[in-house]
């Protein structure tokens, strides 16, 4: 168990001028269960390659319990991987690819079997320990690879997208497996997903990047509630918050032709300190409800019933797209116009249009 | 009633099974037709082998005949010993060498690519463009310089140095199969390269290793170039040693028979040995 320390680390890929991650400062505290999200391409996985000591780091430095990794091989810096897909040594047996890291460091065979057969039950693997990887599913597998980790009581867990391999009800029950068993064990983790709802419920902290950059580092509700820029506050929440550019009037904004949405006095002051003539508004599917008079006038193009809930996907005139959430036992017809008007707690986030930076 | 339905319906996938696999098939049969035309000459050269020198000649082919190891006995007193012993010598080491070069070569190329990697690669292939022909008498002279004409070493070099090429691509390729997260998941296991390779990519590679050395083996024994212009009586291999039954007068095609029948033994021997570790290597499976 260790505390992680990103100080300006940077990675430059061979044969490229672009970096793969740019000047990334994290803290991660020791135990703590840290998810690195973002689009393909926003250098995640190289940033936890960097950890593992499998990509190298070019600029700054990364710290394992207080000590320099810059140019520390893999095997001696006493952290765990599982991979996306798995990486099990297919012609070991389950025991012995959960044994293989002990056997390499001298631990007894008794002592082994001991630790293997320990994990295995806590993964419900103690039918399986004589098979080879090619006779496990999909979800067996992925214990298997779980179970080489926590076998080995390593300082640090990498895990670079372990459940997408996985169907999507397996991996939404793997998904609390996984945290549960992370809670219990304590282990510094770093987890590497482009899925935000893996994001938001697995990790105590969440760092979202983008173009190898850091946007933001925070608890999943800071990120949910107080995104730093348009690309977070996008990024995180499905289905994704509305972000509309639109003309900013004397007492708020005007969505659509003939509907405006009202903000609130600071906002305004903030608004026209800024000197813009248009900006970035987000607010939340769910902070959006159905109106009888006033709001913003806008035509249903289509209504995602999920049951419980109902999505209800609009356009105010031409460009600007509205999603609400409504009841799907009251939710309108297609192509029926309706007013959409804020909700009373509702919070309409303000970005930069150029930079998405935040507002207010 | 209803158990005897339930039989019925786990037997009726494998009847379907069956009824399909004796459906006409046009490829099989292009299959035996080339099969048979490759494996005809090989068992005619067999045949003739145990036949009497007079009967080989006959112009109706002859199917039925009195066999005899005679023509075999005459090879042995031909002194086909030392021949087979060479062939053997310089086949196995030539083997060994370039599986213990191209090996290593492939890994690097392959699981571990470097800067120039393509032109390594392409470098290997070039070597195989000239024409062994065009470099005979450079060759000659090299070897005659430093002493080895007629010597079994100078066959085990340019054996390896003929088989390296082949080796290192085809190695390659099987190495390319293996995924590169394997060899990382084993450094963070804790475990050295060599450490790696051994436990975890060369089980991989096996059969990959057993092809290879397959194809290097029977390449080396049947290479017939450079073994008639580099030696003469000591270093002889068994390809020259059966060119020597090619006689300007007299009848020779059993006896050249039964000295093919005896050369082509061990390369089908070592074949059928590979072939239990390449099939092995098939059903292997599931790397990924």
């Amino acid at each position: 168990m260790a505390t992680i320390t990103y100080k300006e680390a940077s990675c430059i890929y061979e044969g490229s001028d672009k970096l793969a991650v740019d000047s990334l400062n994290l803290d991660i505290e020791d135990g703590e269960f840290v998810v690195l999200v973002g689009p393909s391409g926003s250098g995640k996985s190289t940033a936890l390659r960097m950890l593992a000591g499998l990509e190298d780091i070019d600029e700054g430095g990364i710290e394992i319990g207080g000590k320099d990794m810059v140019g520390v091989s893999p095997k001696d810096r006493d952290i765990a991987m599982v991979f996306q897909n798995y990486a099990l040594y297919p012609n070991k047996t389950v025991a012995e690819n959960m044994g293989f890291a002990l056997k390499l460091r001298g631990v007894s065979a008794a002592e082994r079997r001991k630790k293997v057969e320990e994990a295995a039950k806590v993964l419900d693997l103690e039918q399986f320990l004589d098979r080879k990887p090619a006779k496990l599913s999909g979800g067996q597998r992925q214990r298997v690879a779980m179970g080489r980790a926590i076998v080995r009581e390593p300082q640090v867990f990498c895990m670079d997208e372990p459940l997408s391999n996985l169907d999507a009800k397996l991996r939404v029950q793997t998904r609390t497996q996984i945290a549960a068993l992370q809670r219990r064990l304590g282990t510094t983790t770093v987890y590497v997903t482009h899925d935000q709802v893996e994001a938001m419920t697995m990790g105590d902290r969440v760092a979202v990047l983008r173009d190898g950059k850091l946007q933001q580092f925070a608890s999943p509700n800071e990120l949910y509630d107080n995104p730093v820029n348009a690309f977070v506050a996008g990024f995180i929440g499905s289905p994704a918050m509305n972000l509309v550019t639109v003309p900013i009037t004397a007492d708020g904004v005007r969505v659509g032709d003939n509907s405006s949405l009202e903000l609130e006095r600071d906002q305004l002051t903030r608004l026209h300190d800024a000197g813009l003539a248009e900006v970035t508004i987000g607010i939340r599917p769910e902070q959006l409800e159905m109106a009888d008079s006033g709001g913003i006038e806008v035509v249903v193009d289509l209504v995602e019933d999920l049951g419980s809930e109902a999505y209800v996907y609009t356009h105010a005139g031409s460009g600007i797209q509205l999603v609400a959430r409504s009841n799907p036992r009251t939710a309108p017809k297609l192509a029926e116009t309706v007013r959409l008007r804020k909700h009373p707690d509702g919070v309409v986030h303000l970005f930069k249009p150029d930079t998405g930076e935040r507002i207010g | 009633m209803t158990t005897t339905d339930v039989q019925k319906s786990v037997e009726a996938p494998v009847q379907k099974s069956k009824v399909k696999r004796r459906k006409f098939d046009p490829w099989g049969a292009v299959a035996w037709i080339v099969g048979l035309g490759f494996f005809f000459p090989v068992f005619w050269m067999v045949l003739t082998a145990f036949k009497h020198e007079v009967d080989a000649y006959t112009t109706t082919p002859k199917f039925f005949f009195v066999p005899t190891l005679d023509e075999f006995k005459a090879v042995f007193d031909q002194g086909v010993g030392t021949a087979l012993l060479n062939s053997l010598f310089a086949t196995t080491v030539s083997t060994i060498l370039v599986l213990a070069l191209g090996v290593p070569a492939a890994f690097a190329l392959s699981l571990r690519p470097v800067r120039k990697t393509q032109d390594a690669l392409f470098f290997f292939m070039s070597t195989k463009m000239l024409p062994v022909v065009a470099a005979i008498i450079p060759l000659y002279v090299i070897v005659s310089n430093i002493g080895l004409l007629d010597n079994i070493w100078a066959l085990i070099i340019l054996y390896t140095s003929m088989n390296l090429p082949i080796a290192v691509w085809m190695m390659r390729s099987f190495f390319l199969e293996v995924p590169g997260e394997l060899l990382e998941a084993a450094s963070l296991d804790g475990a050295s390269t060599w450490r790696a390779v051994r436990e975890v990519i060369l089980p991989l590679v096996s059969p990959g290793i057993a092809a290879t050395a397959l194809i290097c083996v029977i390449f080396a024994w049947n290479e017939f170039f450079f073994a008639v212009n580099l030696t003469a009586v000591q270093a002889q291999t068994m390809p020259v040693f059966l060119v020597g039954f090619i006689a300007g007068e007299g009848l020779y095609w059993a006896k050249l028979c039964a000295a093919a029948t005896m050369a082509a033994l061990p390369v089908v021997l070592a074949g059928w040995v590979a072939q239990n570790k390449l099939v092995r290597g098939l059903s292997f499976g599931a790397i990924k």
